[in-house]
């Protein structure tokens, strides 16, 4: 043992890096979801490429997955790894940039053939030279030959041998950084025990390969230690930000006493919100595929016409289609909630990259004076709750709502205190109760929220429409009673900022610069910010989860900087709406449009930029 | 069983209505309000779903819950109320241009399902609301406002459609035959899945007389044949012709010539999955054949509505998880109960959220 390196460290992050086709996702996650019961705060990025199987080998087919974990709390997957894991030449070129100065890099010398440098297109036969990363720790590790080797003795072909590649880098990270493997032995066994137990066999041989080789070699392998982060009290599992959606809308329904609809139509990245609510049929969630974008909102309307709790999930592409649809929830005042997991655009854009770009379509992308609540979710799990509040405020108030939240909430995850569901505040439907005096818009004089009642009570047969309508429903196109209604939606939406909290602030409330952000960008600025304050910065952050209506404080908070920057992962989108709704305030802008989200370092330097002009 | 009693008038709005004087529509909306008088059901039950053109703006007319929705989509939009809620009797209300030409791809899929609905198709093969561009059901070189020098394009066949989408249900009746539209309609209610009845309707103003060559009433029996099931395909003022398969294909024969008797004439079987012939029969045309009218098919499949209800029921019975408490703590979960761990801030705490 006295040959080992032993590093200890506050915080770690991995890059696991191959084909597409290499199972990194998989080791990724398995990995994370080790450290998270190591007692790990964790936060993972996985980034893929849009093709499910790119040409092997090349650059555009890297798929990558990134995990920082740590001892204290863990806001973001980490600017830069600690760790990579190169499972062939292009997976090192396409992540040269994205490492530490001191970064380890395990690579298997296997793959590192003429053939497979010329499909990464290097230039050189010497790819650390040509990429300058000689200084690096590179470890090179025979992964390929080494798997091969460990299961000479079972009869698998050599595609299933080949697959098994990835348990072998496991294994080695996990010696690295001290996890046990029962976890990732259980699920092995639970995945391929039962149907192919020789794919288990192989499997758990060659994860084990990995762990030994890497305790048979450790003079050359550093070791790290990354102690057990001292977190809050309770019941903990690991979430992504899809999952966690899913979950807030049944979780509302229950809260409500309705039943959950979800129509929808699958697209990347939000796929994986309409595949976990059809998992739960067992809590009676009705789930529609429907033929395409615009039948997954309005098979939700029908739903929410006929009294469920409907919610619809999509992306940015799938947003556009929904909008005539959108326009029609809003004038019938059903109660729908629209996901929008948003990803790089225009038009089909970038898939599988996350952007904030979405924000102007959500707000104003239909015909017509067209007003909804918009709210954005910032962390994985708290899409849970955003998801949930969605549901509450639509259910409450008859509106409909559109939730924003990106491919890196989305796909990525973080352990999460459980809540149970006595945390959750109570949702009341409003449900008409007096047929006598019922008409489908009469309204609370106070919330400006009609009554709903549903097909099936007795005595409030009603009709509804696209048609600009007067109170019993009816098409009324007088010109005053257009003007009116108009004006009344939208002070419906706004007078929702009475039951949202007031925006706080990070940080001192007052001070030279207060740093704003919106949505999933939020682990990203809170450590910059958190990273500024430490150099005795004065800066503060206000980060929005309500976008419509804002918080009723904001202009307050705001006031009392002397800068504000808007930072956001599109052109400039939230600052343009800032201006538009508190022209007052002078904002400067960071923004970025790289389908990445954005580095801690980026932001800092920004930051410093503005305080020092 | 409770006896309703209602009549066609509980099915009627106050709502003026506001079709042009002579239409199609009118004659249509009578058979559908007495349909649903006779179909015994409470009238809270019944939800009228339609989209955009003039047909569409018939839920405004019902008494009964009603949703005017957007341009092709009523049949999405139905599919959602009738999935959410099976206990309902729903409607739909929709034209050519509506559900065939920008709702085609709701129409296929809501067949292809087999949800549990009616679905009546106004075909008047013009846009109405529009003030007269050609639709989707227009007959190739129709001249229209969009189509001055006549159209170049083949028309649907809503028939075909609704068979080549696997549908279990479709019919036909002419507007101006009330008594016959309403016979079908009820046979359509009763039916278990999708049923689409086209409705051949006059457009008195953009499309007058599109389809009198079928539809008057002197030559009914000529050029209709009223398809009963177990009953031989006879038609004529004299009960005299009929349909015999010849070499494969339909043939319109004479009873009584050639050594032709009743026997010889084919018996309509709607509830046999006979595709060939029941497209065949759809497709008859002026002058070789008369047009076919009444239930054309009517096939069980399993229903879409009623399977997601039972398949929720089934993983129910065997369910593990019976609450979103358990569903939280399921799975992969661990404790955190350390010395230097502190208590939890709950994410609703100091928030208003009243």
């Amino acid at each position: 043992m006295k040959d080992a390196k032993v590093i200890e460290l506050e915080e770690v992050a991995i890059r696991f890096s191959g084909d597409s086709g290499d199972g990194m996702q998989l080791t990724g996650t398995l990995f994370s979801d080790t450290s998270a019961l190591f007692g790990n705060d964790i936060s993972t990025f996985p980034d893929y490429p849009s093709e499910i199987r790119a040409p092997q080998g090349t650059v555009g087919g890297v798929s990558g997955f990134q995990v920082q974990f740590g001892k204290k709390k863990i806001t973001t997957p980490g600017d830069l790894a600690h760790v990579l894991v190169a499972m062939n030449p292009a997976a090192l070129k396409a992540n040269a940039a994205f490492l530490n100065p001191a970064a380890s890099i395990i690579f298997d010398v296997d793959s590192f053939s003429e053939k497979n440098l010329e499909k990464a297109q290097y230039k050189t036969k010497d790819p650390f030279t040509e990429l300058k990363l000689n200084d690096y720790s590179l470890i090179p590790v025979p992964i390929t030959s080494m798997t091969k080797e460990s299961l000479i003795d079972l009869e698998l072909d050599n595609k299933s041998i080949l697959r098994c590649k990835n348990m072998f880098a496991l294994g080695l990270i996990c010696w690295m950084f001290d996890r046990p493997l029962d976890y990732i032995e259980r699920f092995i066994q639970s995945k391929f025990g039962k149907k192919s137990p020789l794919i288990a066999e192989a499997n758990l041989t060659v994860l084990h390969t990995g762990y030994n080789y890497g305790m048979n070699l450790q003079h050359m392998t550093p070791q790290y230690i990354v102690h057990p982060a001292p977190i809050e009290k309770g019941i903990y599992r690991n979430i992504n930000g899809n999952n966690a959606t899913a979950w807030g809308f049944i979780a509302a329904a229950e809260k409500a006493g309705l039943e959950l609809f979800i129509g929808s139509y699958p697209i990347t990245p939000a796929t994986d919100v309409l595949q976990a609510l059809a998992e739960r049929k067992d809590l009676g969630v009705k789930s529609f595929q429907a033929e395409d974008e615009i039948a997954g909102i309005c098979t939700t309307i029908g739903a929410a016409f006929a009294g469920d709790l409907a919610v619809t999930s999509t992306s940015g592409p799938g947003f556009a289609l929904k909008s005539e649809a959108l326009g029609l929830s809003v004038m019938a005042e059903l109660p729908i909630v629209v996901v929008n997991v948003q990803r790089g655009g225009p038009s089909t854009g970038l898939p599988t990259k996350t952007e904030q770009s979405d924000l102007l379509q959500t707000l104003y992308g239909r015909n017509g004076e067209s007003p909804v609540v918009v709210l954005a979710a910032s962390t994985p799990s708290d899409c849970f709750y955003y998801a949930f509040l969605s549901a509450k405020i639509a259910l409450e108030r008859m509106v409909p709502v559109v939730l924003l939240t990106d491919g890196f909430l989305g796909n990525g995850s973080e352990p999460w205190r459980v809540p149970s569901m006595d945390e959750l505040p109570s949702i009341t439907p409003r449900k008409a109760k007096n047929p006598e005096t019922y008409l489908p818009y009469n309204r609370d004089p106070e919330t400006l929220a009609r009554e709903w009642a549903i097909p099936g009570m007795e005595g409030f047969e009603h009709r509804i429409g696209g048609l600009e309508k007067n109170n019993a429903g009816g098409v009324n196109q007088d010109p005053d009673n257009h003007q009116r209604n108009s004006e009344i939606r939208e002070a419906k939406v706004l007078k929702v900022a009475d039951m949202i909290p007031e925006l706080e602030v990070e940080g001192n409330p007052e001070g030279d610069l207060l740093v704003i952000g919106w949505g999933g960008t939020f682990g990203h600025m809170i450590s910059s910010v958190k990273a500024m304050q430490d150099a005795g910065k004065s800066v503060s952050l206000a980060h929005f989860n309500y976008i419509k209506p804002l918080p009723s404080n904001t202009a307050e908070v705001l006031a009392r900087f002397k800068k504000i920057v808007v930072c956001e992962l599109n052109m400039g989108q939230f600052a343009s709406y800032l201006r538009d709704k508190l022209p007052q305030f002078t904002y400067h802008q960071v923004n970025k449009m790289k389908g990445l989200p954005f580095s801690v370092h980026e932001l800092v330097e920004n930051f410093d930029k503005l305080l020092e002009a | 069983m409770i006896n309703f009693n209602y009549s066609a008038k509980d099915f009627k709005s106050a709502a003026e209505v506001r079709w042009c004087p002579g239409c199609g529509d009118y004659a249509i909306m009578n058979a559908v309000q007495k349909t649903m008088a006779d179909m015994n059901i409470a009238h809270k039950d019944f939800a009228v779903i339609s989209g955009i053109g003039c047909s569409s703006r018939f839920p405004y007319y019902m008494s009964t819950y009603g949703f005017h929705t957007i341009h092709g989509r009523a049949a999405a939009i139905a599919s959602g109320v009738k999935s959410a809620n099976p206990a309902l009797t729903v409607w739909v209300m929709t034209g050519d241009g509506d559900s065939l030409a920008i709702g085609g791809n709701h129409f296929i899929h809501l067949v292809r399902r087999n949800i549990n609905l009616n679905m009546v198709l106004f075909n008047n093969k013009i846009y109405g609301l529009t003030k007269g561009q050609y639709s989707p059901t227009s007959d190739r070189g129709k001249i229209t406002k969009t189509s001055p020098f006549g159209t170049i394009e083949d028309s649907f066949v809503p028939g075909q459609l609704v068979l080549g989408s696997r549908g279990t249900f479709f019919a036909r009746a002419v507007d101006n035959n009330i008594k016959h539209t309403q016979e079908v309609l009820a046979d359509a209610a009763q039916h278990k899945g999708t049923s689409v009845v086209e409705v051949l309707q006059n457009c008195v103003i953009f499309n007058e007389g599109i389809h009198e060559q079928i539809s008057d009433p002197k030559f009914r029996a000529e050029r209709q044949l009223f398809l009963k099931n177990g009953q031989p395909m006879i038609f004529g003022d004299n009960e005299d012709k009929g349909l015999i398969l010849d070499k494969g294909k339909l043939k319109v024969v004479k009873i009584g010539e050639n050594g032709i008797t009743r026997e010889d004439i084919l018996v309509h079987q709607p509830e046999e999955d006979n595709l060939g012939l029941q497209v065949a029969l759809i497709n008859m045309a002026l002058p070789e054949f008369p047009v076919a009218m009444g239930v054309i098919r009517s096939v069980e499949a399993p229903v879409y509505d009623q399977e997601m209800t039972k398949q929720i029921e089934t993983v129910q019975q065997k369910r593990k998880i019976t609450c979103m408490d358990e569903l939280l703590q399921s799975g992969n979960t661990w404790t955190v109960d350390g010395q230097n761990s502190k208590e939890p801030v709950k994410f609703f705490d100091n928030k208003c959220f009243g």
